[in-house]
C-alpha cells in the first residue's frame, strides 16, 4: 500500500533522512521506533507531503507521491495525527473534527464519522462543544486522532500518540489505535514507547540517525537484544 | 461546583438566547441604517453644543469600515499582518480615474468602474502574495511594508504624464444615474451632492458587510481560521495554505479596491499624497481596536475612530485651543500659541491603543473566540476553567463559602473539570 524506497530528505543542509526504506501493506499496523532525532516525523512528513524527499520515492498505491501536494495526498486516503497533537485551540472539539473532514465536501456520510468518531470516543461528545485548547492533553490526543479520522483515510499516520500522557491514558489510546484497524484502517505509528507500540504492530522498523537499523515482525524485535537494552529497558 | 453549574445555562437555552441575539442584532442593524438614511434630514437641526458628524465626516467613517472589512479579512480571519493595505487602495482610486476622467478621456460608468477596480485590486492582491506569502510573520509584515509604500510612489514618479505625478487626476466623472426630475436631468452620488453619496456608501458598506459575513461562515472562512490558529496543521487538514492565503489576500484586497473607486469619484480627484503610510496604520488601527476577526468590531472601530479623529477632537478643539492660544500668546510659549487639538490625532490614537490594551485586549466588540481566550468567562457554557487564573477564583469563591477546600480534596471528576 505504501512504500518508501531509499527516501533522503533535508532541513536545510542537515541530511535528517539517509536513505530510508520501508513498505506498508493493506490493513497492518506498522510502527516505527526510534529515540529524538532518530527521523521519525521526518518521514511522517515526507509520505504526508509537508516535507520534500530529495531523492527516492514515496508511493502510495500506484502513485508515486514526491511531488503531490500536502492537500490533494489527504484526499488520496492518507491523513495524520501529527506529532504534538496540533488541535485549534480557539475551535471547538465539533469544529475540529469539521476541519479534519475538510477535503470532503458535502458528503452524505459525514455524520455518520462523527457517530463513529463519538463512539470511539465519547469523551470527545461530551466535550463537542468546548473549545479545543481547555481540554485535558488525553482528550486533545483523542481529538487529534479522531480528527485525522475524519478525513476517512485508508492509512492513518499517527506521530507519538502516547507523547506526555498517564499511563492509563496511553493503554486506553492504545486500545482505541487497535480498535481503529480492526475496523479496517491501515496504521503506520510512530512511537517512542517501544513496549506499547510493539504490543499492537505487527511489524516494526528501528530508525537511527536517519537510517532503519532493524525490520522485522513485532514480537521477533521484541525478543531483540539490542532493541531489549536500547528500548525497552533491558 | 455548584458555582460554576449555576452559570451554565441549560443546552436548550442557549439556543434560545442565540435566537434571540440574532433577532437583536438584525433590530440594531435596522435601526443604525434607518438613521443612517434620516440623518441627512435632521443632522443641521442638531445644536451645537453636541458634537455630530456632518454628512462628509459620516462617509469618511464609512468607507474606513469598508477598507477596515477588508483588512479584516487578511489580519483578523487569515492572521496575516498586512501593513501596506493602502496600496490596493491606491490601486482602485487610479483604476476609477485611469476608466472616468478627462486623462485619458475614457468615461466608462462608475458602475463599471468599480467592478473593474475591484478585479484589479483582487490582481495586485495575487500579484504581492504569490512571492511573498511563503514568509511569515514579521517578514510578510515587512514586504508588505515595502508595498505600500512603492506604490504610491510608483503612481508621483512615473514619467509624462501616465499617472499625472504629483498633481494627481482630476476631474474624475462621478457615480450618476440618469433619471430626471426636480434635482435636474440626473442624480450624482459626488460631494457635489453629500446625501447622494453617503447612500452610496451605506449600500457599499452594508455589501461588503453581507460578503465577509458569507465568506466567514464558508468553508473558505473555517479554512482562513485554521491556518491562523496552527498552518501545519491546517495543511495536514488537507487545505491548500497558499491558494487560502492567497484568496484571504485577493479579497482583503478587493474590498480596498472597492473602497478606492468610491473614494476617487466620490471626491473628484486623487493625488498620491493622499495614500500615505499612515492610512495603512489607521485601518490596522481600526482592526485591533473593533476586534480582531469580528465584522461588527471592525464597522463600530472605523465609525468610533473616525469620529474622533474627525468631529470630537475638532469639536473639543473649539473649546481647548483659543485659551491655549492666548496663553501661550501672553507667555510666549510658541507649542501653546499654535496648538491645535485634532493634529494630535495620532498621538492620541497611540495612547487610546495602549489604553485599549491594557484594559481591553480583545477589542470593542470582540468574537466570542477572542473574548473566551482572554477572559474565559461567560462565552461558551461549557467552557471548563482552564487557566490558574480560574482555579484561584474557584478556590476563593469555596474559601468564602466556609468551606476551606483544595482543588485536591475534590472528587476526581471535578478534579478533571479544572484541569
Amino acid at each position: 500500500m505504501l512504500e518508501l524506497h531509499d527516501v533522503h530528505a533535508y532541513y536545510g543542509n542537515i541530511h535528517a533522512l539517509k536513505g530510508v526504506s520501508l513498505t506498508v501493506d493493506e490493513g497492518e499496523v506498522v510502527t516505527l521506533i526510534g529515540s529524538n532525532g532518530a527521523g521519525k516525523s521526518t518521514t511522517l512528513k515526507t509520505i504526508s507531503g509537508l516535507l520534500r524527499p530529495r531523492l527516492g520515492e514515496v508511493r502510495f498505491e500506484d502513485g508515486v507521491l514526491n511531488a503531490v501536494p500536502p492537500h490533494q495526498i489527504v484526499s488520496l486516503g492518507i491523513s495524520q495525527s501529527p506529532e504534538g497533537r496540533r488541535v485549534f485551540p480557539r475551535m471547538t472539539v465539533a469544529e475540529n473534527l469539521e476541519m479534519g473532514a475538510f477535503q470532503r465536501t458535502a458528503d452524505a456520510t459525514l455524520q455518520e464519522d462523527f457517530k463513529r468518531v463519538y463512539r470511539l470516543f465519547p469523551r470527545l461528545e461530551e466535550r463537542r462543544s468546548q473549545r479545543a485548547g481547555t481540554l485535558s492533553g488525553g482528550e486533545q490526543q483523542m481529538l487529534a486522532i479522531g480528527r485525522a479520522l475524519m478525513a476517512k483515510p485508508r492509512l492513518l499516520l499517527l506521530d507519538e500518540p502516547s507523547m506526555g500522557l498517564a499511563p492509563v491514558l496511553v493503554e486506553l489510546i492504545f486500545d482505541i489505535i487497535r480498535t481503529i484497524n480492526q475496523q479496517g484502517t491501515t496504521i503506520l505509528l510512530v512511537e517512542q514507547n517501544a513496549l506499547m507500540a510493539l504490543g499492537v504492530a505487527g511489524r516494526g522498523y528501528i530508525l537511527q540517525t536517519g537510517q532503519i537499523v532493524l525490520a522485522d515482525s513485532a514480537d521477533r524485535l521484541r525478543q531483540n537484544d539490542d532493541v531489549r537494552k536500547a528500548y525497552l529497558g533491558g | 461546583m455548584a458555582v460554576a453549574a449555576a452559570r451554565l445555562p441549560s443546552p436548550g437555552g442557549l439556543r434560545g438566547l442565540a435566537r434571540n441575539e440574532t433577532l437583536r442584532n438584525r433590530v440594531i442593524v435596522a435601526g443604525l441604517l434607518l438613521l443612517g438614511v434620516a440623518y441627512p434630514f435632521f443632522y443641521r437641526m442638531i445644536p451645537s453644543a453636541i458634537p455630530a458628524p456632518d454628512l462628509n465626516n459620516l462617509i469618511v467613517m464609512s468607507y474606513y469600515a469598508i477598507l477596515a472589512l477588508g483588512l479584516n479579512i487578511v489580519v483578523g480571519f487569515a492572521g496575516l499582518l498586512d501593513l501596506g493595505y493602502v496600496a490596493f487602495f491606491a490601486i482602485g482610486a487610479y483604476t476609477a480615474a485611469f476608466l472616468s476622467s478627462p486623462h485619458f478621456d475614457i468615461h466608462l460608468t462608475w458602475w463599471i468602474v468599480v467592478w473593474v477596480a475591484v478585479a484589479i485590486a483582487a490582481l495586485s492582491g495575487i500579484l504581492l502574495g504569490a512571492p511573498t506569502l511563503r514568509l511569515r510573520g514579521d517578514y510578510l509584515a515587512i514586504v508588505t511594508l515595502g508595498f505600500g509604500e512603492i506604490v504610491p510612489l510608483v503612481f508621483r514618479n512615473l514619467p509624462g504624464d501616465i499617472t499625472g505625478a504629483n498633481q494627481g487626476i482630476r476631474p474624475i466623472d462621478p457615480p450618476t444615474i440618469p433619471l430626471a426630475g426636480p434635482w435636474g436631468d440626473q442624480l450624482s452620488f459626488s460631494n457635489s451632492n453629500l446625501q447622494l453619496a453617503l447612500y452610496l456608501v451605506l449600500a457599499l458598506l452594508v455589501f461588503s458587510y453581507w460578503l465577509c459575513q458569507r465568506m466567514r461562515d464558508s468553508r473558505l472562512g473555517r479554512a482562513w481560521m485554521a491556518i491562523r490558529e496552527d498552518e501545519t496543521a491546517a495543511a495536514s487538514m488537507g487545505i491548500n495554505t497558499v491558494n487560502t492565503k492567497l484568496l484571504a489576500f485577493a479579497l482583503g484586497a478587493s474590498l480596498s479596491g472597492f473602497a478606492g473607486a468610491f473614494v476617487g469619484a466620490y471626491q473628484t480627484a486623487i493625488f498620491p499624497e493622499s495614500f500615505r503610510f499612515s492610512i495603512s496604520i489607521t485601518i490596522l488601527v481600526v482592526v485591533i481596536l473593533g476586534g480582531m476577526g469580528s465584522l461588527r468590531g471592525a464597522v463600530v472601530g472605523a465609525f468610533a475612530l473616525q469620529y474622533v479623529n474627525l468631529t470630537f477632537l475638532r469639536w473639543v478643539g473649539q473649546y481647548v485651543n483659543p485659551p491655549l492660544n492666548s496663553v501661550g500668546r501672553s507667555t510666549g510659549i510658541e507649542f501653546l500659541e499654535n496648538f491645535v487639538l485634532h493634529s494630535y490625532n495620532f498621538l492620541i490614537f497611540g495612547i487610546v491603543l495602549v489604553v485599549m490594551m491594557v484594559v481591553r485586549p480583545e477589542g470593542l466588540l470582540p468574537t466570542r473566540e477572542r473574548k473566551a481566550e482572554l477572559h474565559g468567562i461567560g462565552v461558551a457554557a461549557e467552557e471548563t476553567a482552564a487557566t490558574a487564573d480560574e482555579v484561584a477564583t474557584h478556590e476563593t469563591a469555596l474559601e468564602e463559602a466556609g468551606e476551606a477546600v483544595t482543588i485536591e480534596d475534590l472528587p476526581p471528576e471535578d478534579q478533571k473539570r479544572d484541569r
